[in-house]
């Protein structure tokens, strides 16, 4: 409900032609997240901590929150798609800046929140900043590790559901092998993967190839099974080839639903991904974590699961990105 | 041969026959694995280019028939031959329009239009009929379109043309006007009519509606449901265009009308007056 008030907000200053009153309390909505982010800033100059620290990466990465919010007040002048998204976010973005300075307060000002366990934002981002070319190693690895697993084990999946979906023979000998191999939790093959192959990248990336293969196989199998018959019968009406069908009818068909099992596949295999590197790896952010903890310090591991937390962001806005080009069809079902 | 008398002779007896119907039945199991008959013994032949409907009540067989014609059936007993060969399995040549449109929804307009080419392989020379069936179908401007952006009469009216853009011999047509709206279906009617005319196609139509039976076609085939059999087969003579309105017409409708309750079938409950 709350939410609903305000996008009808974005709306209303979308009109134009309101009253005063509307068009004050938008600019101030659209205003309130800068303000926001100003204040843990200030915090930052105004208030002293507890315990010095280098705090020029805390108000560097503050001073780019409050830009991120101004900009999305300046361009929401220039086109009104844009401030009724800006509207929208504006309140959690407000609750955001909010939520950094009462952080900040507790942490590194007043030291309420016991160290090294609880460390604040500023000693979190000075620790970032000063490690950066080891997480931003591992960051890469981690990427490395996932895209070879999640790749081969998506295209393995899809590859396998085809073969149950549409042939009866792979059906009857596949199928059951694939609900029997899946529902095994891909971390408990680690150390067989250990054993058969020659380096724990190679594991890692088996391991994450079996967790993703699993719930896509599943899906397009039954993707393929609940294609309407008459699609079928239409195609051979006008003239399709079994091949012909099977690539201008069912795969189309399956899309949405191999798509569902690559969302469901994608949160596995960050799982799966942090949990093999914390066994074996060599490098990786499930390793750095792992590694940090290890020397106790604690600002590094939530440095990493910060890290972590964008990198994954940022892979689920990719695969949303490609299924929302694919499934232009399927909008509005 | 046929169970009914023909009434009329058609001018166009002397053309080839290119759909025979010859002692066919259908049998189906009910829950209690009992066979029950769609169609008992059934015969039927249609001329090159003529216009036939199939209309009785629901269960009387009319769509099981049109599937076995098209070959996404087989009969059990008799046998179906489509232009004297024997009808094996589907054919291009035997196009079929479903009672819903069933477009690719993954396809837009145009994509759904040239799939028989594509599927044929016969794409690249028959490239430019695309844009031209888009064209007779009333569909320029929506050939990117996708077909839940389009509307019902829109989506049946791409189903015909992609049917008729492979030249089928003959057009099988089940119940495509059934789930319109009656302005959206006369409007159908009258670009079915069109496309009839200027293709020749021979046209076999199942539906409920005595109305667009007897607007339509050259031959109505009443069929009883319980076994489904063919119980009379009325020629229409009138030429066209037909006025829906001419006492002609109505006394034709009548006739269909009155045979319905001699068959002892009960027509559908809006014409029960």
């Amino acid at each position: 409900m709350f939410l609903e008030r305000q996008r009808n907000n974005g709306n209303n200053g979308n009109n134009g032609n309101n009253g005063n009153n509307g068009n004050n309390g938008t600019k101030t909505l659209i205003l309130l997240p800068v303000f926001a982010f100003l204040l843990p800033l200030a915090g930052s100059f105004l208030l002293p901590a507890a315990r010095p620290f280098d705090e020029t990466p805390y108000r560097t990465l503050v001073g780019f929150g409050v830009l991120y919010a101004a900009g999305g007040c300046v361009l929401s002048f220039f086109s009104e798609r844009v401030r009724a998204a800006v509207l929208f976010r504006s309140c959690f973005l407000a609750a955001a800046g909010i939520a950094l300075f009462v952080w900040d307060i507790l942490s590194t000002r007043t030291g309420v929140f016991p160290l090294p366990f609880f460390p604040g934002p500023v000693q979190i981002a000075e620790v970032a900043w000063f490690d950066r070319a080891e997480l931003w190693r591992s960051t890469l690895y981690s990427l490395r590790l996932f895209s070879y697993g999640f790749v081969s084990g998506t295209i393995l999946g899809v590859g396998t559901g085809i073969l149950i979906g549409w042939y009866g023979e792979w059906r009857y000998w596949l199928s059951p092998v694939m609900r029997l191999c899946g529902i095994i939790p891909a971390v408990a093959w680690i150390p067989f993967g250990m054993a058969v192959f020659p380096s724990s990248f190679i594991t890692g990336v088996f391991i994450i190839a079996i967790c993703s293969w699993f719930p896509v196989a599943l899906a397009t199998a039954n993707g393929f099974a609940s294609i309407r018959r008459s699609h079928f019968e239409a195609a051979r009406i006008l003239g399709a080839s079994d091949g012909f069908a099977l690539r201008h009818v069912a795969i189309p068909a399956a899309v949405p639903s191999i798509f569902t099992g690559i969302s469901a596949a994608t949160g596995l295999s960050f799982c799966t991904l942090v949990v093999s590197e914390m066994v074996g790896a060599e490098a990786g952010l499930g390793w750095y974590i792992n590694w940090a903890k290890g020397w106790s310090v604690y600002s590094k591991v939530y440095a990493a699961i910060i890290v972590m937390a964008v990198l994954f962001s940022a892979i689920l806005a990719l695969i949303g990105f490609v299924r929302g080009r694919l499934l232009v069809w399927h909008e509005g079902r | 041969m046929d169970r009914g008398k023909t009434e009329t002779a058609s001018p166009a007896d002397a053309l080839p026959v290119v759909v025979e119907v010859k002692n066919v039945t259908r049998e189906f199991r009910d829950g209690r694995g009992n066979g029950v008959a769609a169609l008992d013994n059934v015969s039927l032949s249609v001329r090159q280019g003529e216009f036939v409907s199939l209309i009785g009540p629901s269960g009387c067989g009319k769509t099981s028939l049109l599937r076995l014609i098209a070959g996404l059936d087989a009969p059990q007993a008799g046998e179906i031959l489509a232009d004297g060969e024997p009808v094996t399995g589907t054919s291009y040549e035997r196009g079929y329009v479903f009672q819903q449109a069933n477009l690719f929804p993954w396809e837009t307009v145009e994509e759904n239009i040239a799939f028989g080419l594509k599927a044929r392989g016969v794409y690249t020379e028959h490239r430019a009929d695309v844009a031209e069936y888009l064209v007779m179908a009333g569909l320029k401007g929506f050939e990117r379109a996708y077909p839940h952006q389009i509307s019902g009469g829109m989506a049946q009216r791409a189903a015909l043309v992609r049917s008729l853009i492979n030249r089928p011999r003959v057009l099988l047509l089940d119940e495509p006007m059934g789930a319109l709206d009656s302005f959206t279906r006369m409007d159908l009617q009258e670009k079915l009519l069109e496309l009839w005319q200027s293709f020749g196609t021979t046209m076999i139509l199942v539906t409920h509606d005595i109305d667009e039976a007897v607007y339509l076609s050259g031959r109505v085939v009443i069929m009883t449901p319980r076994p489904g059999r063919i119980s009379e087969i009325i020629g229409i003579g009138s030429p066209f265009p037909r006025n829906r309105g001419s006492a002609v017409f109505v006394e034709l409708r009548n006739r269909v009308l009155k045979k319905f309750h001699l068959a002892g079938a009960e027509p559908p409950a809006e014409y029960a007056i």
